[in-house]
């Protein structure tokens, strides 16, 4: 009998890479998909078999240094939330022209529902546009098992594989049934030199090839296990759930005494949903993300055959899926028994008290104060509630290192003071290039870089750049006069205002390091010394 | 048999080593579990909820349905009031009450404890202030726990207990014991109300 263990949906997809013959993870923090990464991090098993885990300094340098590893003939896993998708989309989409040699398997995780992120985009868009197989777990049993399948399947294609969870499967614990783990690969580099030099003669060549695969991959989702189709009745409503949505389904009608088809490998299995659309006089899809499935069913039987989702407003537009809304759509809504409470207010989440950054917007709101135009431009990070009461100190936040790049363009257009807040992690991740244009371009801009030595939204990681920020700027070209670390402590507060003051009123590129360590950090060391 | 749990506070306040003792029990006793947690920005004291269900038979969502919450367990009053909408109609809230007040625009204390105390199930106890008074500073959650023993028909409180000793058995004796103390001081308050 197999051990069962209790695992999060993250780190059943760990346990499962690690079971498969990993031979390196690569990852920048990202919630939700943070924890398969630790996971492997502190596994003891993972350790004895020498896998590779330090965190990478963003997605790109991940997919790369993964796809890298593949070449060399052994199993990679690139894990990233979904907007890590855009940062590495370059190497992702070009790793399907050259293919790869050992499995290679990229995991996103998506945040339907924005619970810690900016959008809700659907990585299964990216497989599609990729022309990659897909894969989305339902549970966290099958998280475990899809990972050795989507080693073997990239082997057997030569095509790296994306696996597509959501945050409500990353975070959600359950028992899962463990095997035996597999050997890891030999060091087998490849050495077909055409397959991997995309000068255009050859990138022709490839990308014929993986467009004439695409018959192969649509084959084995349709003979795919992970994809069921079940017709216990046939004439009335027939319902396609895809990944976490086939839970929702099964709680809202345990019966399920109509025709449904459990949809966990992509691209969409055509023969599958013809097979119900004949079993059935209408069809609802179940996706949790964007209608990806449901427009190409509609496309797949036509504009006459009706099929109902989010596009036609039985399931919200936006926004993950609840067992409630999937009940409400099957007509079976079980509502609430008691009212929204009188006595309620919102808590919004807010930077620790202690924490270095509150002090950071605490001097910049006391000087943005002396200048009306100024505008502050924020990033990704805890320094986004430096958004909220009581602070309101920035204007912006749109992606990883956006604060400096848009600060620039507004001072190019004529906004001053355009000041940028950005914090290492994501300074190391995106914001070194566009301060290199900065300085490149003389640009009237002040960045601040609030340094806590570490990556602290995600819990805490380590941070590729800790203790680099000086040699780094000064190596852009920041001038040595307008470099300044700080501590921001109250007791400091003259200080870095005066020197906030001197740099916006200094017309080129200045750069502020307030430099703390995170309470969270701090504190949870302080801790483990106390009980060693 | 099934049992649905709604766990809520405050980022910080120890609702997920609540989940963990819960888990901890109900796997050693052959249950099937789901744990929906929340990670992430929320964290930071803001809100944060987790569900918890337990079953003797197989389990679909990973979420609860609403007004199917057969408990609410809450380390702070206006949290444990956030998820009424998915209490069943006959289920219990089981909660601190002493409240966090982080915002500025927080319930009156009165008007809100009032509300609590009008739903048909509720054990309620200013738990930091008795761990406080007993030496306990850090095991308040353990306490609360202790309360909602009696509304876990599927687990013993023995079950319970010895899966505090399991959970933190990493740690010195010293805090298993104030953990189990603490666990013991709900139980009987929640036994005696």
């Amino acid at each position: 009998m197999s051990e069962k263990r209790l695992l999060l949906g993250d780190e059943a997809v760990a346990l499962g890479a690690l079971h498969a013959g990993l031979s390196g993870v690569y990852a920048y923090p990202g919630t939700p998909s943070t924890e398969i990464t630790e996971y492997i991090q502190q596994s003891p098993f993972a350790r004895e078999r020498g896998v590779r885990s330090r965190w990478c300094t963003n997605e790109k340098t991940a997919m790369e240094a993964a796809l890298g590893m593949s070449y060399a003939g052994k199993r990679a896993l690139v894990c990233m939330k979904h907007v890590g998708m855009n940062v590495c989309a370059d190497a992702f989409v070009n790793a399907a022209v050259t293919g790869v040699k050992g499995g290679l398997v990229v995991l996103a995780a998506d945040d339907p529902s924005m619970h810690s992120s900016q959008n809700e985009q659907d990585s299964r868009f990216y497989g599609k546009f990729a022309l990659v197989p897909v894969l989305e777990p339902s549970d966290q049993q099958e998280a475990y098992d899809m990972m050795a399948d989507a080693f073997a399947l990239s082997e057997s294609l030569k095509l790296p594989v994306l696996m597509r969870l959501v945050t409500r499967l990353a975070h959600s614990r359950a028992a899962v049934a463990v095997g035996e783990p597999l050997a890891q690969n030999a060091l087998d580099p490849d050495s077909e030199r055409t397959h991997w030099v995309l000068l255009p003669g050859n990138a022709k060549r490839q990308y014929a090839s993986l467009v004439a695969k695409q018959p192969e991959i649509l084959g084995l989702a349709e003979a795919s296990a992970y994809n069921r189709l079940a017709v216990p009745t046939a004439g009335g409503l027939g319902v396609i759930a895809s990944g976490i949505a086939y839970n929702y389904v099964r709680e809202a009608a345990p019966a399920a005494d109509f025709p449904l088809l459990k949809l966990s490998q992509y691209p969409l299995p055509a023969k599958q949903i013809r097979e119900l659309a004949a079993h059935c006089s209408r069809i609802l899809v179940v996706e949790d993300g964007q209608p990806f499935v449901e427009e190409q069913v509609r496309a797949l039987l036509g504009a006459d055959y009706p099929v109902c989702g989010r596009l036609t407003g039985d399931l919200p537009r936006t926004g993950e899926l609840t067992p409630d809304c999937v009940a409400a759509a099957l007509g079976a809504p079980c509502g609430p028994a008691f009212a929204p409470a009188r006595n309620l207010a919102p808590r919004p989440p807010q930077l620790c008290q202690g924490c270095g950054h509150r002090d950071v917007y605490t001097a910049l709101n006391q000087v943005a104060a002396e200048y009306p135009n100024a505008r502050i431009f924020g990033d990704i990070g805890c320094y986004t509630l430096g958004a909220l009461p009581p602070f309101r100190a920035i204007d912006s936040c749109v992606d990883m290192g956006a604060s400096i790049t848009m600060a620039k363009g507004a001072a190019d257009a004529g906004v001053y003071p355009a000041i940028a807040v950005i914090g290492d992690s994501t300074f190391t991740h995106s914001g070194m290039t566009g301060l290199l244009d900065a300085v490149n371009d003389g640009s009237d801009i002040t960045v601040i870089i609030s340094d806590n030595l570490t990556t602290a939204m995600t819990g805490g990681q380590d941070s590729a750049g800790t203790h680099k920020f000086e040699a780094i700027c000064l190596a852009l070209g920041v001038e040595r006069e307008h470099l300044h670390v700080v501590v921001p402590l109250p007791a400091n507060m003259p200080e870095i205002t005066r020197i906030l003051r001197e740099e916006i009123n200094y017309h080129g590129v200045s750069v502020i390091i307030p430099q703390r360590e995170c309470m969270q950090t701090l504190g949870r060391k302080l801790r483990q010394k106390k009980q060693q | 048999m099934k049992i649905d749990i709604k766990l809520s506070g405050v980022g910080g306040q120890g609702i997920l080593s609540i989940a963990t003792v819960i888990g901890e029990a109900a796997t050693a006793a052959g249950l099937q579990l789901k744990q929906a947690e929340v990670h992430g920005m929320s964290q930071r004291g803001g809100d944060v909820q987790s569900d918890l269900r337990l079953s003797t038979d197989a389990i679909c969502s990973d979420l609860i349905p609403l007004g199917q919450a057969d408990l609410i367990i809450s380390m702070e009053p206006m949290e444990a009031l956030r998820y009424l909408p998915y209490l069943a109609p006959d289920g219990a809230v089981v909660t601190a009450s002493r409240p966090f007040v982080n915002i500025p625009n927080y319930p009156e204390e009165a008007a809100l404890l009032a509300e609590l105390d009008a739903l048909p199930h509720v054990v309620r106890l200013d738990i930091d202030t008795l761990a406080r008074e007993k030496g306990l500073p850090k095991s308040a959650n353990m306490i609360l726990l202790g309360m909602a023993a009696p509304s876990l028909p599927l687990l013993q409180p023995a079950q319970l207990r010895d899966a505090i000793a399991r959970v933190f058995a990493r740690k010195v004796d010293a805090v298993v014991n104030a953990n189990l103390e603490a666990f013991d001081l709900g139980f009987e308050h929640a036994k005696n109300s």
